[in-house]
């Protein structure tokens, strides 16, 4: 099934929920609304002709002059082999987003990492805790406005070159 | 009653120096911690080809009884702490090996946000090994390098003035 008919029953299903037809190839997919996510990640796995019984890959991306923190949900279907793309637009200020770690387990971690490196919340995970970074280091790295501490715990976190400039 | 650090240098305590530090080099366990993609330069230094065994080095799952502790990889902030507390419980006389371009200054992740520059920001480090990864040759002359060191210690001849009561 290619990407605009897919999208053409998501709309039939969810309506104003969902956004445009945007991108080309693997990435062709449309925006969700941050709450209503779960349900349709849900309904896309289990609908017949759909089964999206894969998550390729779940990332976020930090869009500062948007304001806007997006994350994206890459899916496959082994069986009917087509591919789709999710993406959820969260304010930058309180980003909270539905998980989908009940509908794919591989979410579960995925949405740990976007946490702890981006600040997105999402809502309903069982554990979410930081993956990468220490349980006490301030702020998500990779936020464009993020700024590196000088210090953690004594550690400084530069150092000086010794190459003689 | 410790007798460390106490005798003056005689032709003796000098004697029985050397015969403890070749016991002490002759017999150093490592500790198993490999942290990145060096940890696989480090068994195979450990495996046939390099064999460490013929060091009477052996490696070891726990601090508690190891001598050396050869970081091997990358290690990240998180990491960091842990490394201390593991390093805080090895018994005295320690050592610390850096192995690699990561754990001797951060290498290719220097700037990365995760990554601490280097493992003498937490720890002393006796031998650093560069390479990225050192082959097992490499790591083998840093470890002879840490055997040499070893010999030269002196222990119960007097290095200082005595502190204190001792004397």
């Amino acid at each position: 099934m290619d990407p605009a008919a897919i999208y053409t029953r998501v709309r039939e299903r969810f309506g104003d929920a969902i956004g445009e037809l945007t991108g080309s190839g693997r990435t062709a997919g449309c925006t969700v609304a941050p709450a209503r996510v779960a349900e349709v990640a849900a309904w896309l796995r289990h609908e017949p002709g759909l089964a999206f019984d894969c998550l390729s890959t779940l990332a976020g991306v930090d869009y500062p002059k948007r304001n806007v923190i997006q994350v994206v949900y890459v899916l496959y279907s082994y069986r009917a082999r087509h591919w789709f793309t999710l993406r959820v637009d969260a304010p930058r200020d309180d980003p909270r987003v539905a998980s989908v770690s009940g509908v794919w387990s591989a979410a579960e971690w995925h949405e740990r990492e976007v946490f702890d490196l981006l600040g997105v919340h999402f809502d309903g995970h069982p554990d979410l805790r930081r993956l990468l970074m220490p349980e006490d280091w301030p702020g998500h790295p990779l936020r464009k406005d993020f700024v590196e501490p000088e210090e953690y715990h004594g550690i400084r976190t530069s150092r000086e070159s010794l190459l003689k400039a | 009653m410790s007798l460390v650090n106490t005798a003056p240098e005689m032709a003796l305590t000098g004697r029985i120096d050397d015969l403890l530090n070749w016991t002490r080099k002759s017999s150093l366990w490592y500790m198993l911690f490999g942290l990145a993609c060096c940890a696989i330069e480090m068994m195979q230094t450990g495996g046939p080809r390099a064999d460490l065994e013929r060091f009477g080095m052996a490696p070891r799952a726990t601090p508690r009884v190891s001598d050396v502790l050869i970081v091997s990889g990358t290690l990240t902030l998180k990491m960091a702490l842990r490394t201390r507390l593991l390093y805080d419980q090895m018994p005295e006389p320690r050592y610390v090996v850096s192995m690699g371009s990561c754990a001797n200054c951060g290498g290719l992740f220097q700037l990365a946000y995760s990554v601490c520059d280097g493992v003498d920001k937490v720890i002393p480090v006796d031998v650093y090994v560069p390479g990225c990864p050192p082959r097992p040759e490499a790591l083998t002359e840093g470890l002879v390098k840490l055997q040499q060191k070893i010999q030269q210690e002196r222990w119960l001849v007097r290095k200082t003035e005595p502190v204190g009561v001792r004397a």
